[in-house]
């Protein structure tokens, strides 16, 4: 997948990148980046927390299903401001992909028994807009959106 | 992340701390079937009062862990969860199966009724 390489830098406020190996060592450093740069839009703690939840999924995500558990594997994430209000979040792999995307998306769809089959949902379910690309054996990126109330607009609604 | 295990006659007390996501779920699984394999446990009481985060890979140990219980006509309790993680718990459905109780005297005092 090369969605973010392709990307234009110049129309966002502000953005990040970074990249980790598939180790499960990994998740919380992830979900903390991205919390602790969402916390720039100014949002609540209770925000900030969804975010670490989205972010947390889709890792985990990509290292149990795209990478099958291997920790040797590369994810890419990308967190853009693309306005006052507006974040971003780009979640990569290069692992497996995904046959059939609808079907993955159902709630409660697990490929495994022992696990919930709640990512995708947590992660529709706390952002405004999720996209979800992926190709059979080259990756999947899974593209994140929400706007946020900031506390300057709030005080003047 | 500390998992502390302690057993009062047929119920096991899980006290975990810290931040409940995928890197913690393996151990959390295998320490409370271990436990539970090896000792005469009924009911399993979780206490959550020190977790701060949980993800789907938490909630999966919860279910599991609940499911086995039932099928030793057990029941699973769970104190002390935060607001942030008590919302993850309601917004997956695990509340519906699994009582939630402010902490760990709570059932014990509902048991002894």
């Amino acid at each position: 997948m090369s969605t973010s390489s392709g990307w234009a830098i110049m129309n966002v406020k502000n953005y990040c990148k970074f990249e980790i190996l598939s180790l499960p060592e990994n998740i919380s450093f992830a979900r903390a980046c991205a919390g602790a740069f969402a916390s720039q839009l100014g949002c609540t703690l209770d925000e900030i927390e969804e975010i670490k939840l989205v972010v947390s999924e889709a890792v985990s995500n990509c290292i149990i299903h795209a990478y099958e558990n291997r920790g040797s594997e590369i994810i890419t994430i990308v967190i853009s401001l693309l306005d006052d209000r507006t974040l971003e979040i780009i979640i990569e792999d290069y692992g497996k992909g995904i046959e059939d995307i609808a079907r993955v998306l159902q709630p409660s769809y697990s490929s495994e028994p022992t696990r919930m089959g709640l990512g995708f949902t947590f992660m529709k379910s706390f952002m405004d807009d999720m996209e979800v690309l992926s190709k059979p054996g080259e990756g999947t990126s899974v593209q994140l959106k929400r706007s946020f109330m900031t506390k300057d607009k709030e005080a003047l609604a | 992340m500390d998992i502390e295990l302690k057993q009062v006659r047929n119920t096991l007390i899980v006290r975990v701390e810290g931040e409940l996501d995928m890197l913690i779920a393996d151990k959390m699984r295998s320490d409370i079937d271990k436990k539970m394999d090896n000792n005469e446990i009924k009911n399993l009481i979780l206490n959550m009062e020190k977790v701060s985060f949980i993800d789907s890979s938490g909630l999966g140990v919860i279910l599991g862990r609940y499911k086995k219980i039932s099928s030793k006509n057990g029941r699973m309790f769970i104190v002390g969860a935060r607001p942030q993680v008590e919302k993850i718990l309601y917004f997956s459905g695990i509340n519906k199966l699994v009582s939630m109780y402010g902490n760990e005297q709570d059932v014990i005092n509902l048991q002894g009724r």
